[in-house]
Parts: C-alpha cells; structure tokens; sequence
C-alpha cells in the first residue's frame, strides 16, 4: 500500500471512539496490564471492527486513560479505540457487554468530536469514594477529624519515586471532600449515579476529587495515610476500599502554571462528554 | 457477588492474586448444590503452566456438558500462598465455586511429568484430604490419576484411588454413570472401586495389585489380590477423533499463561517411531482429525476466546496430510484480523519455509531443528530419520530467504555413545554456520547465530530403551563439559551459543520414570522434608531427596545406572499399550545395530497397535 494512502487510511477514514467502563468484584484483583489484554481479546470476541497496526505483529490502537491500581473498584475507567467503521453506540454496547465478564461492564460508548485529544494525556482529577472496610477500627468521629485535617493550610506528605524522595504540599490538589454522595454531587457539581461500589455495614466513608493524571497524580492512599497520622491513628493498609467514581480533564488547563498553582482555575468535564452517541 | 474462598487482605498480598480468583472468561457456572457429581480437575503446578494444558480443557468440557455433573478446576497454590493458608488453616479450593476440594466426589489430577509427584501430595495435604488412599473414608473425595506418567503410576500408587490409562474421552462417562448408580443406591467407596476395575477398561486400582519383590530388588511376581479385577490394563484410545469432544469454547485466563492461544489439535500419535520417545509409542496409532472439523473449530474457538494466536499441536505436524491446506485456510481467513499463527513440529521444507516468511518476521525468528543426536550413526540409532543433508538444505533454504538464527536441539547420554558422537554435534553445529558464509557477504544478513541446546537422556517405560542403562550425574557432567571444549574448538565458535541443563534433577526423573512402588515412601519422605515444586530449579532441593533415599535404604542408581534384563518384569508391564514388550526388545535389539526401522507410513512394523482397529495401520502404505 502507497504511504499516502496508507496515512489517509490511518487519519481521515479511522473513526475514534471513547468507551467508558466500570470495575468491581473479584475484578479488581486483575492489574492494569491484564485488563488491557482481556480488553484486546474481548473487542475481538464482539467482533468490533477495531483498527490495527501495521507489521508482523498488528496490535489494536486502543489506549487508557489513567491505570487504576490493583484493587481498586470503578465506575468509571475510560479507553480510547481507532475503529475502521462502529455500531451504534447502543449495539456496540451490548456486543461487549455480552462477551464481557459482569464485573467489567461497559456503561457509555461515544464517538469522539473532531481534533479530540486522547484520554490519556487529557486527564487532570478524579473523583473517588473511601470506604471503610468491615471488622476494621476507623474512628466514629472521622468527619470531624478529616475536616480538621482539610482544614490545614498546608499539608506535607513524602512522596517516593523510583529514583528520588520529596516533600510536596498535597492540599491544594484536594478539591472537594464530602461524607455521604448526596453532598458530594452538590459541591462538584455533579449527578447520582448508579453504582457499583462496595458496601460496607459500618458505612464509613469520605467522598474526595482530586487531582489525576500525568502531571501531578496522587494518589487517594496517599491522603490517608496522611489524614491517619493527622489523627494518631493506625494506617491499616487493607482496610480501605478505594473506588474511583469518574475521570476528568480540564478544559482550562495550562500546563505552563507553576506547579503550586495547576488546577486553581480548573473546569473539569467528565472525559466521555468529549464525544457524542452513535445512533 | 461472587463470594472468595481468600479475604481481600490475602490476595492482596500474594502475588498474581488473579491465580486464585477464578471467574475466567468462558468459565462454566453451575449450582453445586443441584449438581449430583462434583469432579476436580487438577494440574498440579502453578496456574499459568496448568491453564496451557489442553488436555484438561478438553475434559472440562466433556464433563460440563453433563448436566449431572459439575467440573471446576485447582492448581497448585504458590509457595507464598501457601504458607498463609497452612497458617490460617484455609482448605485447598476449585476455583468455580471457591468451595472446598474436600466436598468433591472426584478429585482428578494430571500427571505430565514426574517431578511434579510433591505437588501432587501438597494438593491432597492441603486440600485436607488423607495422603494414603488406605486412609481415606467414605466422604474423601476418589482420588485419580492421568497423563502420560500414569503409564508408570506405581512411585505414586499408594497415593491414588484409581489411575485412569490413556485417553478421557471413552470411558470417562461410563466411571460417572457407574458412580452415580453406586451412589444413589448407597453403596460404598469400596464396591465403586471394585466394581470400576472389574466393569471399565483402562481403569486401574493398585490395592487390588500385590507386588512381590526378588531378593535382587527387581519384581518377582505382580498379580491381582482381588479375583474381580482384570491382570491387564488396557489403554484407552479414542478412535474416532472427529466425531468427538473437543472444547469450542476454551477457558481465557487473565493473567497470561504459557499458552496464551488457541490450541488445535490436529491429530493425535505419531508415525515416525523414534526409540527414545515414549509418547511416540504410547499414542499410537496416528489419528488425523478431519480437516473440514479443524476449520470449524478454530474458527469457533477463535471467536469465542478473542486470541490474538493459534497454534496447530501434534507430535510431527508434518505427517498430517492436509496441513497446506489448513494453513493456507488459517492464513487467508485470520491473518487480516491480526491472528498470528504458530507452528512448532514443523519440519523445514519448502512449504515450511514459505508458511514461515507469510506468518514471522524473518529477520527476528529462527529456525528450529531436532537432530537429538550428533552423528549420522547415533541418529540411526535413535531411529530419528532427519539426516545431515537434509538440515543443511533446510538451513540453507532459509539462509537463502533471509534467516540467520538456527536452533538445534540435542540429548547427551543416548545408548552406544561414544565421544565421536558427542563432538558430532559441535561438528554439526558449525557446519550450519559454515554452510551460511559460503553465501556472499551483501547477500547475507549480517552475522549467523546457532544455539545448541542439550538435555540429558532419560529412558521411560514404553519404549525400546526401557532396558537401557541411564548416565549417572557425573558421566553426564563429563559429556557435557567434553562438548563445551568441543564447541570452543570449532571454527564459528563466536557464531555458536551452547546451551545446557542440570544433571541432578534429570537423575531424579530418571529413578521416578522407571520407578516402583517402593519409592511411594521416599516420595513422601522427601515431600515432608520440605521437597516441592521440584521442577523450578529454585526450589528443587536435591540433597534431602538424597537423605531420603538413604534413610529408606534405596539405591537410586539401582533404577538409573543399570541394564535390565531381557525378561525382567517392569512395574509398568501390567498395563497393555497395544506396542507389544517384544517388539519394543526387537526394536533394541535393531537399535544396538544401528538398524533403521520404517515409519508407519512406508511399511508395517508390526508393533502391536493394530489391535485398536483403526488408525494409520488401516491406511493404504505409500
């Protein structure tokens, strides 16, 4: 094939579409890395026309947006794909939810707007829900303590990397914190959704959104971690349940900001309202 | 929610926690409790290797499409899980239902090399089932045993209930039927097992066997203590391989196996009869499935599983007739949609050769060949009928095309080596490289690379060498350092790497293969002792199954180092394969003479394996 045809192929005529999905159960033992395979094998299973590399070892394009951690639960990861030509956003839906697990459905589908960015380098916060798990000790006070801990001017964790260790300032990447989904929709903005979050009986939990992404991540278990030394308690590192509730980007970004200030004049916009449905 | 036999912080903190949870794409679901007969099926090794194995998938399937029974699946649990659950007192569970393998009528364990007989007594112990069959009660799950190692069950036989000899697919159903109408009528585990050794072929139960020893330590008689069961076992063959189980929708792990593919078995036997391999002999007669079922089955199971990979799996795909053309069908159907396909066993010609160039990058594969052994003499021995000439056309061919890696497999310790043999396969090895430098300098690509790989021979029951004398540890270290100086004297040294294996593991296999029942004991000692996965070379603790061995007071060099006699009765001689003992002695006999024997293509040799009334015996010769 003529290289500009094989270009024009690449470009103009590949569709991009965005689907949204949700994680839960004994799914969230399965790492990043394998539910990128079981992605790869599952679009082949529902026979979506899905676009490949070219060589002797094709690859689909699809691409992430932001790893979710080993067990950890969400209801809303987001993927990116390159099609040769879609179903509707309904029928491309079921045939993948049809040859899915039912711990790993899939609850949008859109056809990404021309001159979208790819997920992945687009997303900026998250919001998250951290539940106590049962038979675990968490003080009953904790909103009163977790709102003093917020209430901090500065709050200084250890951030280790591969190579270095450093001190950062986390607070003013916390956005929003909140103590039961009702209030936290009010201050984000947001809307109920369904869920597939865990429940716990002991229904302890704090609600946060957070700055995400390749800029500056970090991470809930960091602020936890944090809050417990704030508060003189055990940091038990299985007894929470971490679960994402959805993905952003920020329509205001400006990667040029000093670091202190990224995310000050943020819009964030849920990274599935970049597309529209296929009817 | 499906509910875990392990809490949240257990797997979390073990590693590959997705080796434990189950729930795998194409899993069958069924409700135990309203399923009458609960069957385990066991790979006892870690569940990357055991979810490769196609046999199991294939009796998964078989069994699942019964609606009166429920088969889930175990693998061996990593040492890191291992210690929790001993600690916590956690019982071993099928992954299924994450329910205790302890409620389970059957519990159904693969056997595919012998060093995986720790494992097996791991499962038992951890599933908290007795280890001894002599101690187990009426609610112990039947404990069985198949594979190719259950062709020489009785190292392990005080440890199984009943060892199934040869293929699942024919009498599987009768054992389920016969044990549910037991069962309803309560009737005990007793008169199951004795009913099944009398009533179904290839069944076999040791305590209805008395093994007498000589003083010598060699078997003096092996009868039935029970006047019900039959003096022979009868190996199962499935005649039919076309209109038979064969799974269309295959198991898809998360995390990735070995065998990360589809795997079509296209026949099953082997024509070529080489003397040192036991699976050459045991499945006989070759029996080719029909190529319009393969199409329809890869097709199924590509589409059902989402593999980016299918992988065609015989002895010697060569030897299926049809194999152009279902190549060429696999290529044209799958290779757009990004299925690559892979083809081991395949022998280098010119079909190869072209198949290859479509499905690899030329410049990043290699060519693999199997000569096994060094000189043309030895290879007449082995009866291995790949000759130099035709290696180096096959490697030239490639050069030619653009391949410049070679693979070339070999054993050290084969019967009647001599040193000229051994450096035979440096001679070989540098021949190939030579054979690539004749071609001019800007039609090559770039520097030619051979790696020679060696493994140590071991002679397993069933074949023509099941009287030779095996090498010992330091006969085979001798060999295998003689090679290496041999390898650094040739003239491409820098263009060959030389690979090989460790001898003291091989030593082990080889006491295990030929062994009888009085190593059950050492087996168990070794296992107590702390001896498990002894196939990873990082747990494989050599010196304690040594000290195990001398505290039972038995010499392993007396099933290794030693040549049998012509009439010696073998632990594994109460088992009737269909190759009848006398010719697997004429064709040692043939050996020592450097005699080549046929295919089953060109001439009958007359092995025996006609008796199953089908097959290659009943083509048309060439």
């Amino acid at each position: 094939m003529p290289d500009v045809v094989q270009r024009y192929l690449e470009e103009v005529c590949v569709l991009k579409v965005r689907i949204k999905f949700s994680k839960t159960g004994s799914m969230k033992f399965i790492g990043h890395l394998d539910v990128m395979r079981y992605f790869q094998k599952a679009i082949r299973r529902s026979g979506i026309d899905v676009a490949y590399s070219q060589g002797f070892n094709p690859h689909q394009l699809i691409s992430f947006a932001s790893p979710l951690g080993v067990g950890l639960t969400s209801d809303g990861e987001y993927m990116d794909m390159q099609l040769n030509s879609s179903f509707s956003s309904k029928e491309a839906m079921d045939r993948l939810n049809e040859v899915m697990n039912e711990e790993i459905q899939i609850v949008n589908y859109v056809e990404l707007d021309d001159g979208s960015k790819n997920a992945m380098s687009i997303v900026a916060a998250a919001d998250y829900c951290i539940s106590i798990k049962d038979g675990y000790d968490f003080p009953e006070n904790y909103r009163e303590m977790f709102e003093k801990f917020i209430e901090q001017p500065e709050i200084i964790v250890l951030k280790k990397t591969k190579k270095s260790e450093k001190t950062m300032d986390i607070r003013p990447y916390i956005y929003h914190v909140a103590y039961m989904p009702e209030e936290f929709v009010k201050k984000t903005g947001g809307i109920l959704k369904n869920t597939v979050a865990e429940q716990y009986e002991n229904n302890r939990r704090i609600f946060m959104q957070i700055t995400n992404g390749s800029v500056i991540n970090i991470k809930p278990e960091v602020i936890i971690e944090a809050f417990c030394k704030f508060a003189g308690i055990e940091f038990q590192p299985f007894a929470y349940q971490i679960h994402r509730m959805e993905v952003y980007a920020d329509i205001n970004a400006d990667n040029k900001v000093d670091e202190k200030d990224y995310g000050k004049n943020r819009k964030l916009i849920p990274l599935d309202a970049f597309g529209h449905e296929i009817l | 929610m499906r509910k875990l036999a392990l809490s949240d912080e257990i797997l979390l903190t073990v590693e590959k926690p997705a080796r434990y949870i189950g729930n795998e794409v194409n899993m069958v679901i069924k409700d135990p409790k309203k399923v009458p007969i609960r069957f385990c099926m066991c790979f006892p090794d870690v569940y990357e290797i055991g979810m490769s194995h196609l046999g199991i998938q294939i009796l998964y399937d078989m069994f699942n499409k019964r609606e009166d029974v429920y088969c889930e699946r175990v693998y061996s649990p990593w040492p890191d899980l291992e210690k929790i659950m001993r600690e916590k007192e956690i019982p071993l569970f099928a992954l299924e239902s994450q329910t205790p393998i302890k409620q389970f009528d059957f519990l159904g364990i693969t056997l595919q090399y012998e060093m995986c007989y720790t494992n097996v007594l791991q499962i038992l112990e951890l599933s908290q089932i007795p280890i001894f069959s002599k101690e187990r009660k009426e609610e112990d799950p039947i404990i069985i045993g198949g594979g190719p190692c259950s062709y020489n069950p009785e190292p392990i036989a005080d440890f199984f209930d009943i060892f199934y000899i040869g293929e699942g697919e024919t009498n599987y159903y009768k054992m389920l039927d016969l044990y549910k109408e037991i069962k309803e009528n309560g009737g005990s585990r007793k008169e199951f097992l004795e009913r099944a050794a009398k009533e179904i072929e290839g069944l076999y139960v040791p305590q209805f066997y008395h093994v007498e020893y000589k003083e010598d330590g060699t078997i003096k008689s092996f009868k039935p203590n029970n006047a019900n069961v039959p003096e022979k076992v009868l190996k199962q063959v499935q005649m039919d391989m076309t209109n038979t189980y064969y799974p269309e929708k295959p198991l898809v792990p998360f995390i990735k196996a070995t065998q990360d593919r589809v795997v079509l078995e296209i026949q099953r036997g082997c024509i070529r009869g080489c003397r040192f391999c036991q699976a050459g002999m045991l499945y006989r007669p070759i029996r080719p499935r029909d190529i319009d079922f393969l199409k329809e089955k890869a097709r199924k199971m590509l589409e059902s599983t989402g593999h980016e990979e299918i992988s065609l799996s015989s002895l010697s795909s060569s030897d299926y007739k049809e194999l152009p053309e279902l190549v060429y069908f696999l290529i044209d159907e799958f290779r757009q949609k990004g299925v690559n396909i892979s083809l081991p066993s395949l022998r280098i010609d010119a079909f190869a050769l072209d198949v290859m160039s479509k499905v690899q990058d030329v410049r990043k594969s290699s060519l693999t060949f199997a000569p096994e052994a060094g000189s043309q003499r030895l290879r007449d021995v082995i009866n291995k009928g790949l000759t130099e000439e035709a290696i180096l056309k096959g490697a030239m061919d490639a050069f030619k095309s653009g391949w410049n890696r070679v693979k070339l497999y070999f054993m050290l310790g084969l019967p009647t080596e001599t040193q000229e043999d051994i450096e035979g396969i440096a001679v070989l090895s540098d021949k190939i490289a030579r054979e690539y430098y004749t071609i001019p300098k800007d039609k090559r690509n770039g520097k030619v690379s051979i790696v020679s790989s060696t493994s140590f021979f071991v002679p397993k029951p069933f074949t023509p060498f099941q009287w030779t004398r095996m090498a010992t540890s330091e006969e085979f270290l001798e060999k295998q350092r003689f090679l290496n100086q041999k390898m650094k004297e040739q003239l491409n040294q820098k263009s060959i790497k030389y690979n090989w294996h460790e001898a003291e593991l091989t030593m082990l296999e080889g006491v295990l293969a030929r062994g009888d029942r009085k190593l059950g004991k050492v087996i168990y000692d070794a296992y107590k002792a702390g001896c498990v996965f002894d196939s990873w070379s990082e747990y494989f603790k050599f010196d304690i199954w040594m000290e195990c061995f001398e505290k039972n007071g038995i010499d392993p060099l007396f099933y290794t180092a030693r040549e049998r006699q012509e009439d010696e009765v073998f632990p594994w001689d109460f088992i009737d394969i269909g190759v009848s003992k006398k010719f697997l002695w004429l064709e040692y006999q043939r050996a020592k003479q450097e005699t080549v024997t046929p295919n089953c293509r060109q001439k009958c040799a007359g092995c025996g394996a006609k008796i199953f009334g089908g097959g290659v015996c009943f083509e048309s010769q060439d």
